[in-house]
């Protein structure tokens, strides 16, 4: 209650401060998340480092003529594609100059085609991987802080190939998610020249995986990935092949890195790797102090994406020295990319300060940010080895 | 030798894991069943009986593992099975005191039995993921393996590994016991007759002097035994989460709507019949075969039937050839 109060009145004061000096402008930005539903677990802390970012920029009274950035909260419902819509909808009516979200990746297709595009809104989406995104129509409006899948899939390859593997088997949750991350590991794992035996999708939340199992075991392989969660059918899998004895090592991308598995799974599951979205850049460090003393916990997946999310909007408008989507949309790939000053988290005042002045900076961010192609992040990975019970990591793709 | 290995890989991922799994899924449609001869109404909240019953074991099983009592190489889940039981029953008695009994009263119409188990099923649902989480928990501990893959393959020099775990050896022993008690009750004892009386003529039953709330209360307790053992089979062989043991309920009618909604028996053959067809129709042939047939005849694909995507298509496949050709399926249950 004592803390409560505490930030309660902090807020306050923060909020009061920027009033005085900022009732120039006012910039709002929608944070369209899926509080409700699949990934409400994570949508907190991606929320809280969208709105940090937000506060830094107002605090420091540096954005345009010292303006005040507001964030508003809307809800996704990650999977149902008309609350996210009409969601995104009272956002634009409320005038908001660009969005935060969306989060996963079905949702934040529906939103770019039924709220961005016929609106012009600039969205930029922390964590929807789905590579059929990539060559989705945009008009230049839509950029993501998370890399596609599809480079997870090479990723995942070269990791494969230097770890001598031939032939993989390989299981995906049946979503959007996991097939288009199937897809990518198996083309690319294929064009290196290894052999995937077999393709078989898992159902989650149900009892029995021993027909899947059996199924791989059948085509065999050198190890089995699991394109799945680590808390759904991804786990039933890998129990059910350990205890059948079908496979000894597996393959974990993304869905599948987290404490609970080495875990549940115990000490059979040493010795298997896979790799995760995650860089070692200092930016990293920072924000999760930043988070730290704000009370939540910025190394949750997708917490630092949303950060720099949030950030790229407001450095870009600065750079078009405008908060029209139309103007500053343009300038996103700018601020992201080299060449320029190198800004991590809790430079943002810097950041606008030397924009001000005319000079080029390159974003850095909590996650090494670097901007390619239709404006997705390039994605460096950690990939991680299970040993002794516990997810290390390896080294940094 | 390769017939050896063939015959090992088949039972290794086909037939030990469809014995467990038809085990679990035949107690389950054997109270489903029950319900619906002696109370007349499919039981929707039946998944949800099963998750209520295995968390209280699992609350008991945390509870001795904190007093350091264990059963051995066994699961200490087994001690305290006889405690998720009794809270199960107390559970199932109030559900029925308060709610079922109103209905029956007012001889209300068997969907709106149907109806209201609906209703007890959500209440339950929100019970059990109130007090124990919507996570994953296991419980499971003592020795994990009757046989090991590995050291069945050094044993036998075969190339295939055979793997039986304790759970499924447990599972198929409680069930081979808990059926046989089951029809022991059902034909020797007076309860059971009186049970078997009223199921098949409620009027000639109350005639003959059968007290009803005596053998529907008799039903809702076997019903609650039946239902925790079968969880806490499920939950040791897999591991425990509220939204699994609610899907189940899918698995566990098309068993008994299989084998004849209503015939014990038909339940047992059911379970089976539902487990065996998953994982055998959608199996891939590829790796027994190689060991079967001769060096060039080797197959390239996987020679599976379809694949593992449909395996529930399957299972409800059958369900419905059955119905259409046995309305009130194999061991001639009630129609539905």
């Amino acid at each position: 209650m004592k803390k409560l109060m505490m930030a309660t009145a902090a807020l306050a004061l923060t909020a009061g401060t920027s009033y005085a000096g900022g009732h120039g402008k006012e910039v709002k930005l929608g944070v369209l998340f899926g509080f409700t539903g699949p990934i409400e677990s994570l949508a907190p802390a991606m929320a809280s480092g969208a709105e940090l970012a937000m506060e830094e920029v107002t605090k420091s009274g540096m954005l345009l003529d010292s303006a005040t950035v507001t964030p508003v909260r809307a809800d996704t419902g990650c999977i149902d594609n008309g609350l996210a819509v009409a969601n995104g909808e009272k956002l634009v009516a409320e005038g908001v100059n660009g969005i935060v979200g969306g989060d996963c990746s079905g949702v934040t297709g529906a939103i770019l085609q039924n709220v961005a595009i016929p609106n012009g809104m600039v969205m930029i989406s922390p964590s929807a991987t789905s590579p059929g995104l990539s060559s989705m129509e945009d008009n230049g409006l839509f950029f993501r802080t998370a890399p596609s899948d599809a480079r997870e899939g090479q990723v995942m390859a070269e990791i494969l190939k230097e770890r001598g593997i031939k032939s993989i088997a390989l299981t995906y949750t049946n979503n959007d998610f996991g097939k288009g991350l199937a897809d990518a590991i198996q083309t690319s794992f294929e064009a290196q020249g290894g052999e995937v035996t077999i393709v078989a999708a898992h159902e989650d939340g149900k009892g029995d995986y021993s027909a899947e199992v059996a199924s791989l075991a059948s085509a065999g392989g050198d190890l089995l990935v699991v394109a799945g969660y680590l808390d759904q059918g991804g786990l039933g899998i890998i129990q059910s092949s350990l205890d059948s004895g079908a496979f000894d090592t597996f393959g974990l991308p993304g869905g599948m890195i987290g404490d609970s598995l080495p875990t549940n799974v115990g000490p059979d599951l040493n010795g298997s790797y896979g790799q995760i979205a995650g860089s070692d850049s200092a930016g990293a460090e920072i924000y999760a102090n930043q988070a730290k003393d704000l009370g939540f916990d910025g190394t949750s997946a997708y917490s630092a994406e949303s950060y720099d999310a949030a950030a790229l909007i407001m450095l870009a408008m600065q750079a078009a020295n405008s908060k029209d989507p139309a103007d500053y949309g343009a300038k996103i790939m700018d601020v992201a990319n080299a060449p320029g000053e190198e800004i991590n988290p809790g430079e943002l005042g810097k950041a606008l300060e030397l924009i001000k002045a005319g000079k080029d900076i390159n974003y850095q961010g909590a996650t090494g940010v670097e901007l390619i192609g239709p404006g997705e992040s390039a994605g460096s990975y950690r990939e991680i080895e299970v040993q002794d019970g516990k997810n290390v990591t390896v080294r940094f793709r | 030798m390769d017939v050896l290995n063939a015959i090992v890989a088949l039972t290794n991922f086909v037939m030990i894991p469809a014995v467990a799994y038809g085990s679990q899924l035949a107690l389950g449609a054997l109270g489903v069943t029950l319900i619906y001869s002696i109370l007349r109404f499919s039981n929707f909240a039946h998944g949800d009986t099963m998750a209520f019953g295995t968390m209280m074991t699992i609350l008991f099983t945390w509870l001795f593992q904190s007093w350091g009592v264990s059963f051995g190489p066994l699961p200490t889940a087994l001690l305290a099975l006889p405690f998720g039981i009794l809270a199960a029953m107390a559970l199932v008695l109030v559900t029925d005191r308060t709610v079922y009994r109103f209905y029956r009263d007012q001889k209300a119409k068997p969907v709106v039995f149907v109806m209201v188990s609906l209703g007890v099923m959500f209440m339950m649902n929100g019970l059990v993921r109130f007090i124990i989480g919507p996570g994953d928990q296991r419980f499971a501990d003592g020795e994990r393996f009757i046989i090991k893959a590995r050291a069945f393959k050094e044993m036998t020099g075969l190339r295939e590994g055979l793997a039986i775990k304790t759970t499924q050896g447990i599972t198929v022993v409680t069930a081979i016991v808990v059926v046989a008690l089951l029809f022991w009750f059902l034909n020797r004892t007076r309860t059971g007759k009186s049970m078997r009386a009223y199921s098949d003529n409620e009027d000639l039953a109350l005639l003959s002097g059968i007290n009803p709330e005596r053998v529907v209360m008799y039903t809702w307790l076997i019903v609650a035994t039946l239902a925790t053992i079968a969880g806490v089979l499920y939950g040791l062989d897999k591991s425990f989460k509220p939204f699994t043991y609610f899907q189940l309920l899918l698995p566990i009618f098309a068993s008994a709507i299989v084998g004849g909604l209503g015939s014990p028996q038909g339940a047992i053959a059911g379970g089976f019949i539902i487990a065996f067809s998953e994982v055998t129709i959608t199996y891939a042939w590829k790796k027994v075969l190689r060991y079967l047939m001769p060096d060039n005849l080797d197959p390239d694909g996987l020679v599976q039937l379809m694949s593992t995507d449909y395996k529930f298509a399957v299972s409800f496949a059958i369900l419905i050839i059955v119905l259409l050709f046995k309305p009130t399926g194999l061991f001639k249950g009630k129609s539905v």
